[in-house]
């Protein structure tokens, strides 16, 4: 019996084909694995299955009964249910609360007594740990989305379609998932994980289905492959992970943080610093103080306290107009916020950050030679294809995009680069292209900050690691002094994990 | 290739076509309306065109009407660009108005060419000191700009008419005015009994000068960037409160010769109320313009004709002068609600 049926599904936006005639079978009872990079068409044949988008062509079946007209409405009814990445929770209200909240039990008032035994026996059942009255708010990232679970439970769902589910968890959070994945399965439910993890594929899928470029490849059986030939068929080509890390020979020191207070109920202050010719990682899982590191280096938040020093200078009160003036090569971890002017032409993109020096801008004005000289010549190096230098920014894609940004940051002179999660959104082949030219930095002297929420990512680039948890600093320690298990115990919070 | 090339000028393009579309769509809606009332539109029309083009000094006062509204525009297209809505230009250009004339009466007696120029000055400082002011609130204390704006405009307004009815009021004078800054002193008129003076050419060489302020400059470029993405502008070293102030206070300026202009080439001295909304109308040249100084001439010239031709309208056809207010309005709903103009696939290219 086939809970899910997708047969030549087709979609296409403009001229560009975001689903290319794809199959997708997905069992009663099982966990499906859908696996690809970043853009090759999931969360579009999701949209289309979830009836936000309408497919071009194709069949759509399911529970064996054929869909047409489809709704997100249409989705619910039949036994649909999403847990999206973002959670949507309002976080004042208590967990039953949100749960209900829609759906709620009784005629004219809410029957608070029922509901939240209802909703505490589904979290039950499922040993989801959880105290309905409490708080959303209270609760940690893992728990919210085992709210978010609760959710499509509560409303019957049979089949239930989770969009990147671990991005967001620390490495022992993401084995307590799983568990949840078994446990539901047992229970009859199927589910469908999108994700670009293969070791989590391997370890919990029934049924894997490759998508790569907008098409599908043959859907394998999980127990017959093995996870490099996962990576094989999902790039398209043999793909080497390993990266060569030349030791560091760290020089002067670039940035230093004394006593810096990261989050007002941290339980102590952050103090690090970053030499010339070495990377440093801050190892950690979103949330426990990242943003506001970025930021405070940046000067976006005023230090109150503790003191920042740049390549010797005191710069806790400078403005980030005077902070960018000591030279910061800053790739910003929402490059959408931060770093990209969408409306703007891909060389006017170039000038931003560089509008004070003086090789672009003499006098006040704008050197257009030399920006669309040295446009051309970065656009080159780095790989950023576009119709012409003239086309905006935003109809980049988000990989083009990320280059632009990247060559621009690192194509300054500057002698410290901030990069926060860098490679974030992109598929195998960029992140190892963006590996190597943080490489390059290091060999070329740079000091680098490196930010990120990828423990790959840290371990295949740092020299020192920085875990932070809460705010704090749990251990700052050479590369090789730690194993992945320390390092995952650590990012969970468990101080002893030595 | 050859197919996405074209992309680039799509931008342009299509607001072109937005614009005028709107224009178009604005006009059928009123031709309707006054069917329905009544009236015949092609009368209207022709009435209309009659009066703004009939003769060469009909044209002189198209011309001369759309002055003021190309200044004004400029003003609300620059703070635009930043990001910022300056709906203050009101007040911004009473107080150049007056600042400019209280200038030139002081200085009565002082070779032509120094008072134009120190009087064009003032006028300029206090619309910048307005709008500056204005920026500083917001910069600072994070005060919306809108509502201080609309508090301004009043304070402005109601600034300037006390001591025109009162101290500076002109000797001898019924009315709420200054005493003249002189006929000598006033703006060449391009064709004698007419409304058109020099003004225009000082207006024309506004809009270019703002052109390539934002396409050249590191300023220009600054504000943009600002307009465009805040976070990412200041994330690159822009210092943001300084940038609000710069934008509030050169909008402001330029508002001010709203002001200047109006005193040196019709009236001759500040008249109490003077403005039959300027500042307002000017949100709206600006908004059909899209913010490029080239289209706000272009939307400040139809606004002119339009407000030109008003009067034959109404004596020749009978239709009130407020259809063209009619009108207008109706402009501004096409251009605001680009989407309904490309769901009538009139702006082809779109997304």
């Amino acid at each position: 019996m086939l809970a899910v049926e997708m047969r030549g599904i087709t979609k296409r936006f403009g001229n560009f084909a975001a689903n290319d005639g794809i199959d997708l079978l997905v069992e009663k009872g099982e966990i499906h694995c859908l696996l690809g990079e970043n853009g090759a068409g999931k969360t579009t044949l999701m949209n289309i299955l979830f009836g936000l988008y309408r497919a071009d062509e194709g069949v759509l079946k399911i529970n064996g009964e054929s869909v047409t007209g489809h709704s997100a409405r249409k989705a619910f009814q039949m036994g649909l249910g999403m847990v999206h990445q973002h959670f949507m929770l309002v976080d004042a209200l208590t967990v039953w609360e949100n749960v209900v909240v829609g759906n709620e039990p009784g005629k004219f008032a809410i029957d608070r007594k029922d509901s939240i035994r209802r909703v505490q026996e589904i979290s039950d059942r499922y040993h989801f740990d959880l105290n309905v009255t409490e708080k959303v708010s209270e609760l940690s990232v893992g728990m919210k989305q085992r709210v978010e679970i609760l959710k499509t439970l509560y409303r019957g769902a049979e089949i239930i379609i989770f969009d990147e589910p671990t991005a967001v968890l620390s490495p022992p959070e993401v084995l307590q998932l799983l568990d949840i994945f078994r446990d539901m399965k047992k229970q009859g439910k199927t589910i469908i994980f999108i994700t670009h993890k293969l070791n989590e594929t391997k370890a919990v899928s029934d049924h894997v289905t490759v998508l790569r470029a907008g098409k599908s490849l043959e859907t394998v059986a999980t127990a017959d492959v093995t996870v490099d030939s996962l990576a094989s068929m999902m790039v398209g080509h043999d793909v080497s992970l390993e990266l060569q890390r030349e030791p560091s020979r760290p020089g002067e020191t670039v940035l230093e943080l004394k006593n810096v207070r990261l989050l007002p109920n941290a339980q102590s202050t952050v103090s690090m610093e970053i030499r010339e010719g070495e990377i440093v990682g801050i190892a950690g899982v979103e949330g426990n103080g990242q943003k506001q590191l970025e930021e405070l280096i940046l000067g976006f938040q005023k230090c109150r306290e503790g003191s920042i020093y740049m390549m010797g200078d005191d710069v806790t009160r400078w403005s980030t107009r005077k902070r960018c003036g000591k030279g910061i090569g800053y790739i910003p971890s929402d490059r959408h916020q931060r770093a990209i002017l969408p409306g703007f032409s891909i060389q006017d993109n170039y000038l931003l950050g560089n509008q004070f020096s003086p090789e672009y801008v003499k006098n006040g004005m704008i050197r257009r030679k030399f920006l669309h000289e040295r446009t051309l010549e970065l656009m080159k190096a780095y790989d950023v294809r576009a119709v012409d230098e003239k086309q905006s920014a935003g109809s980049l894609s988000g990989g083009n995009q990320q280059k632009m940004v990247l060559s621009r940051e690192v194509g300054k002179d500057t002698r410290f680069v901030l990069a926060c999660q860098p490679v974030r959104g992109l598929d195998i082949g960029a992140i190892r292209y963006i590996h190597e030219i943080l490489l390059d930095l290091k060999k070329k002297g740079k000091g680098i900050l490196l930010i990120s929420a990828e423990l790959t990512d840290i371990l295949q680039l740092s020299d020192r690691i920085a875990v932070l948890y809460k705010g704090e600093i749990l251990a700052m320690r050479k590369n090789e002094d730690y194993t992945t298990d320390s390092i995952g115990l650590l990012m969970a919070g468990q101080k002893g994990g030595q | 290739m050859e197919q996405v090339k074209e992309r680039r000028w799509i931008p342009l393009v299509n607001n072109l076509v937005v614009s005028a579309a709107a224009v178009l769509l604005s006009l059928v809606l009123s031709a309707v309306i006054m069917a329905i009332v009544g009236y015949s539109p092609a009368a209207a029309f022709s009435a209309m065109l009659q009066g703004a083009f009939g003769s060469a000094n009909s044209i002189a006062n198209t011309l001369g009407k759309s002055v003021p509204l190309i200044f004004v525009g400029l003003a609300c297209a620059f703070t635009n660009k930043g990001g910022i809505f300056n709906i203050g230009c009101e007040g911004q250009l009473y107080m150049g108005a007056f600042t400019a004339a209280i200038t030139a009466i002081a200085l009565q007696g002082m070779p032509r060419m120094a008072v134009i120029l120190l009087s064009f000055g003032a006028g300029m400082l206090g619309g910048a000191l307005v709008g500056g002011f204005n920026g500083l609130l917001k910069a600072k204390m994070q005060i919306n700009e809108v509502i201080v704006a609309i508090m301004l405009n009043y304070i402005m307004k109601f600034f300037t008419s006390y001591w025109v009815n009162g101290p500076l009021q002109e000797e001898g004078s019924m009315i709420a005015q200054t005493a003249s800054v002189g006929e000598e002193n006033m703006l060449t008129k391009l064709i004698p009994k007419t409304q058109l003076t020099t003004a225009l050419w000082i207006a024309l060489a506004a809009a270019v000068i703002m052109y390539f302020f934002f396409a050249r400059t590191r300023m220009g470029y600054n504000i943009r960037a600002v307009g465009e993405n805040a976070l990412a502008a200041q994330a690159s070293g822009v210092a943001m409160s300084s940038t609000i102030v710069l934008t509030m206070a050169v909008s402001g300026a330029i508002a001010g010769l709203t002001g200047v202009t109006e005193v040196f080439g019709k009236t001759g001295k500040f008249v109490d109320g003077f403005s039959p909304g300027y500042g307002f109308t000017g949100i709206a040249v600006a908004v059909l313009g899209r913010n490029n100084p080239f289209g706000v001439v272009l939307s400040a010239l139809l606004f002119g004709i339009m407000e030109a031709g008003s009067m034959k309208m109404s004596y020749v056809a009978g239709v009130s002068t407020s259809m063209i207010n009619v009108m207008q309005g109706l402009v501004i709903l096409f251009v605001a609600t680009p989407n309904l103009v490309k769901f009538l696939n009139i702006g082809k290219g779109g997304k």
